[in-house]
């Protein structure tokens, strides 16, 4: 029976569509407020910035999305039923005017086959839940890999986040890229979550529910997505004054897209005889000690991200930023102009060294 | 009063337990710690004299209470001293502090928030006993006695799951 | 201990209605008599002055907040500021209005219900107060020291639940953290001493004939939520003992680099955090309980329930407190564990609401404003609890957690519960405080203009979770689809800060020219309508014996005596 009441708020994998169709509906009429501005699509089709819980695009958000069905059927039924008791009692049981000041009501105290009746259904209900909520639990947490699967393992920094690449030898930062799944080709990404100071959360909606990211802990998450794109998401655990901004970017690519990057990761920086200068600048301004840029000696720090392939991102500063010349002169001169909190002081760098820097970041590709 | 400080106890002392053996570095609990024996009878025996004080004050006897009542606090004052030497080695022998390690934060804080309600029944105790020497006790005061020795008792049954938890499962690590 | 039904006063003059402030004699003797008060009713008095003075000062923050996130990408707040400013909104109202208003409640009115004189320990009543509201201030402090005045000081930022290790000394440096930490030391003392002393009162000091069954429900809730107290603070206290030992001494409590555990604050701190909900949501429960039935003219339907549901609440509540914990990734087994605990904590509450459904049902509903909060109440408390259920449902939560989904579901309990419970037992009890009527126009105005600041406020922050905003970000990017509901709900909580103001003028003017209430004016049926309003000092002439849980009703209606049917 819990089958068959499971698979009926199940739908077609695909039907993003209709899903928001019917969670809206359910919504609407479970609080009555129909505040929801239109949910337009993004513009551009690549970004995916509205990331609704209702429109999953990964296979564990999908199983997360048709339990949460499940419980708001479930939640909006009792509303209605026992708000509609409430309404029907107060318009009924009002007091209507001074003919009701005659005398009292009957002076009922309870009824112990009243109360018997209303405690079985909730009782009945909880039990549902709780076997639905355990196997939606274990679907989650005991997914089998497959061998296929890629592994990323994500270390929370104050306000970034370092991403590597075990199986490739890959390090980066902030944007993380991962391939496309189907059902032909099931490759799901096997994320390992870990922390390098205080207590992160990872969190893109239409992926996956969140895990946080605790030091000396490790915590283990996984992804399925089924739709290319540019997956926005936030760190969720307050971690500072720049917790705003320590922003995420899923980058779903299909499977030929995501080998081409990868193949494009493990190169060697480029090298470009007209940013020699800039690359001296990087290290003699001390640079080097907190980023590393792949080869190049004295750039070995790990306590901010990787800039070996920089200019490769599509923002700075964790998604503070487009990462364009502009706001890159703006981020090297002082970084706390876009991000004031972040853990990059300003340099005290002369123009001129903030334009080689800067043109040295740019090859960085 | 005493749920209340149960409950206080009782997170302490999970504290303790949930990092036996955790440490990373030395010294270790099997390393500096001994059974406190001694500190231990006069804590217990203590429990046993505030009893006897208060049968010689249900009987009406002032000098028997009075007496079985500074041999409790003397027991209780015994234990505190025993407690402060056995620190004395730990810090300035064997180099544990609260910022050593685990096994430190936990150990101390636990150990010392019993001491710390050792010391507040003792300066009870002393009251009361220097109310009745001045003889300022009368009768309708001796639910206010009896209360006392129950927090009296209260600090050695603490004392009781301290060395459990300390001394006999802690020392295995 | 005093016999309490040993003395009868003789029939002295009673106090005229004189409302906190406008006393005759002059100015410091009645600060005087406040400072050194230990009359239960007026530290009462003293306990909801304070609350609602920290409940404009956590206004003012939430405002503050509001107005920062209304608008993608605003520069009111920095980030820093902005976190201070949540921390101290959430710390402010969780423990300096709601805890005291709390206790205001019980102090002035439990005794009155029960019938006795005052609380068992007067000193160590007034020695509660004086500790929680010196706790307060003590946090307050924060804003004037550490980097000085024109930044907003060094008021604690880690939020409202200081998760190590952003407290430790490495990740905080400077002082915020140990506002927190000792100001919440110091008024826990208070609450805990608070705690024992209601529960001896209550335990020792009913008038003759009060069993515990035939107490009046706001009672027996408060005698729960003191059990709670006693129990699930102390774990609080000794968690910032910890804490402060680590940032003063060292220790090594939270740091992993020590092999510590930052998990183990959060179970810590949630094992007190959970059970400190229940307890502000309890009393709330007491003064719906009082509420209803007086105003569908019947008793309580099923009184031994709601008795057995609240203290299975009570029990229940100990062990859910993971549920805050879901997604810090435990394992399987205990994640259903807390699951299934979160479900079934829901059945004693769900049955509290259909008994109040069921008193109201086949009633003469009177429609008064005390009313009127009670039954916006009942609808807030059951989306609150439904949305709790949804947050239960741990899949679920691993997507709603941390979002603005779950600040809608506790500001449904906490404002459009506690909140509205608070004002109908104003309502209702204002008169006996102070002898003169709630003007009704005014208070009509204040329900309906507050639940729709109410609504517009929180609704929208259910969808804003939906759409996967995080809390306790102080600005977001433009195009996440954010804006519009940001907006609503800025605009309701200005429209819920003019309700707060119409209450405030409301008691201001009625206490000096509202209606006289006279002792009963709810023609209601517990004890403390008995003696006048407001009370004399040693509040009955003459202790009052009891047959029944309805007093005065077997006083009103001799031929239909409630004894005769329990």
């Amino acid at each position: 029976m819990l089958n068959h009441l499971y698979s009926r708020y199940s739908l077609a994998t695909r039907g993003s569509g209709r899903g928001w169709l019917l969670a809206g509906f359910t919504v609407a009429t479970f609080v009555g407020f129909l505040s929801l501005a239109p949910v337009a699509r993004a513009q551009d089709s690549t970004i995916r910035a509205i990331q609704n819980i209702f429109d999953p695009l990964s296979a564990p958000a999908e199983t997360l999305y048709n339990v949460s069905l499940l419980v708001m059927a479930v939640c909006g039924v009792i509303f209605l039923i026992v708000g509609g008791l409430l309404t029907y009692a107060i318009i009924r049981y009002r007091h209507r005017g001074p003919e009701d000041d005659q005398e009292e009501p009957p002076q009922v105290y309870g009824s112990a086959a009243i109360e018997l009746a209303w405690t079985v259904p909730p009782i009945l209900i909880v039990v549902m839940l709780v076997l639905v909520t355990a196997r939606t639990i274990g679907e989650i947490q005991h997914h089998q890999m497959p061998a296929a699967a890629e592994e990323i393992r994500i270390i929370g920094h104050r306000f970034w986040w370092e991403v590597r690449y075990p199986k490739h030898d890959v390090v980066t930062a902030n944007e993380i890229h991962v391939p496309l799944s189907s059902r032909t080709n099931r490759v799901p990404t096997e994320m390992i979550l870990e922390s390098a100071d205080v207590i992160h959360g990872f969190w893109v909606p239409q992926l996956n529910g969140k895990t946080m990211l605790v030091p000396n802990y490790r915590n283990t998450m996984w992804i399925e997505p089924y739709a290319t794109g540019i997956y926005l998401g936030n760190c969720t655990v307050l971690c500072g004054p720049q917790h705003a901004n320590m922003l995420i970017r899923v980058i779903v690519d299909k499977p030929d897209v995501y080998q081409k990057w990868l193949e494009s990761q493990k190169q060697p920086p480029v090298s470009d005889p007209q940013t020699v200068e800039g690359q001296k600048q990087f290290i003699a301004n001390s640079c080097g000690t907190c980023h590393t840029i792949d080869g190049v000696r004295g750039a070995n720090g790990v306590f901010a991200p990787d800039l070996t392939h920089f200019a490769s991102r599509t923002t700075l500063g964790s998604g503070v930023a487009p990462n364009d010349e502009q706001n890159l002169r703006i981020w090297v001169q002082d970084p706390q102009r876009l991000k004031q909190g972040c853990l990059m002081p300003d340099m005290q760098l002369s123009d001129n060294q903030v334009d080689a820097i800067v043109a040295y970041l740019r090859t960085l590709k | 009063m005493i749920l209340t400080e149960s409950s206080l106890f009782t997170i302490f002392v999970v504290a303790y337990l949930f990092y036996i053996g955790k440490s990373l570095n030395p010294p270790y609990p099997w390393q500096v710690l001994e059974f406190p024996w001694l500190g231990s009878l006069f804590l217990f025996s203590s429990s046993g004299t505030v009893v006897a004080a208060e049968h010689k004050l249900k009987k009406g006897d002032k000098a028997g209470f009075e007496l079985w009542w500074l041999i409790t606090a003397l027991l209780g004052l015994a234990f505190l001293i025993y407690t402060g030497t056995e620190w004395y080695s730990l810090i300035y022998h064997d180099g544990l502090t609260l910022s050593t390690n685990l096994f430190g934060s936990t150990f101390y804080s636990l150990v010392g928030l019993h001491a710390s309600h050792v010391l507040v029944g003792l300066i009870l105790l002393t009251l009361i006993l220097v109310a009745s020497v001045t003889g300022n006790i009368k009768p309708r005061h001796h639910e206010h006695i009896e209360m006392i020795s129950w927090y009296w008792h209260f600090v050695d049954g603490i004392w009781a799951v301290v060395v459990t938890v300390v001394y006999i499962i802690g020392m295995q690590h | 201990m005093a016999d309490p039904t040993s003395t009868l006063r003789e029939i002295g003059t009673e106090l005229k209605p004189a409302p906190p402030g406008h006393e005759h004699g002059s100015l410091t003797a009645w600060i005087q008599d406040l400072v050194f008060t230990v009359d239960h009713k007026k530290l009462g008095f003293l306990y909801i002055g304070a609350a609602w003075l920290f409940f404009v000062l956590g206004g003012i923050m939430a405002l503050l907040i509001r107005t920062q996130i209304a608008v993608p990408n605003n520069h009111l707040l920095d980030g820093e500021t902005f976190n201070g400013t949540i921390t101290m909104h959430g710390t402010t109202m969780i423990f300096f209005f709601a805890m005291m208003m709390v206790f205001g409640l019980i102090n002035f009115i439990v005794p009155l219900q029960i019938g006795a004189r005052d609380m068992a320990f007067p000193r160590l009543n007034a020695f509660s107060f004086w500790a929680t509201f010196f706790g307060g201030v003590f946090l307050f402090l924060s804003y004037i020291f550490g980097p000085g005045l024109y930044g907003m000081g060094a008021a604690p930022d880690a939020s409202w639940f200081a998760l190590a290790p952003l407290t430790s000394r490495a990740f905080s440096p400077g002082n915020n953290i140990d506002f927190w930490s000792l100001g919440l030391l110091v008024s826990g003392v208070g609450s805990i001493t608070g705690g024992v002393n209601v529960m001896v009162t209550i335990f020792c000091y009913r008038t003759k004939g009060m069993t515990l069954y035939r107490m009046p429900l706001f009672t027996w809730l408060s005698l729960v939520t003191m059990f709670l107290i006693i129990m699930f603070m102390p774990p609080l206290s000794a968690a910032q003992i910890m804490l402060v030992l680590e940032r003063f001494f060292g220790a090594k409590f939270f740091e992993a680099q020590a092999g510590g555990s930052p998990v183990l604050w959060q179970h810590f701190f949630w094992i007190f955090g959970h059970p400190e909900v229940y307890i502000l949501v309890l009393p709330a429960f007491g003064v719906i309980s009082e509420v209803v039935p007086v105003f569908s003219r019947k008793p309580i339907f099923g009184y031994p329930m709601m008795v057995a549901a609240t203290v299975m609440i009570g029990f229940i509540s100990a062990g859910v407190w993971a549920h805050h914990m879901f997604t810090i990734g435990m394992d399987s087994f205990s994640v259903t564990f807390f699951a299934f605990a979160t479900f079934v904590i829901a059945i004693p509450t769900g049955i509290k609401i259909f008994n109040w459904l069921g008193t109201m049902y086949g009633g003469k509903i009177r429609l008064e404003v005390p009313m009127l909060f009670c039954i916006a109440f009942l609808f807030q408390f059951l989306i609150a609890g439904l949305t709790g259920i949804m947050l239960g449902c741990a899949p679920f939560d691993w997507q709603l957690n941390d979002s603005y989904f779950v600040i809608a579901h506790f500001h449904y309990v906490i404002v459009g519960g506690i909140v509205f419970a608070v004002f109908s037992g104003f309502y209702y009890w204002f008169p006996k405080a102070t002898g003169r009527m709630l003007d009704k126009r005014l208070g009509t105005w204040h329900f309906w203009v507050f639940t729709l600041g109410f609504h517009l406020t929180f609704d929208p922050q259910h969808f804003l979770g939906f759409l996967g905003m995080p809390r306790r970000i102080y600005t977001y990017q433009e195009g996440r689809g954010w804006e519009f509901l940001n907006m609503l709900s800025t605009i309701g909580a200005f429209l819920q800060a003019v309700g707060a103001i119409l209450f405030i003028v409301n008691m201001i003017s009625s206490a000096r020219k509202g209606k006289i209430a006279g002792d009963d004016p709810w023609d209601a049926w517990t004890l403390e309508w008995m003696t006048s309003s407001p009370p004399p000092e040693y509040n009955f002439e003459q202790l009052p014996e009891v047959r029944s849980r309805r007093p005065l009703w077997d006083l009103k209606h001799p031929e239909d005596p409630d004894w005769k049917f329990e």
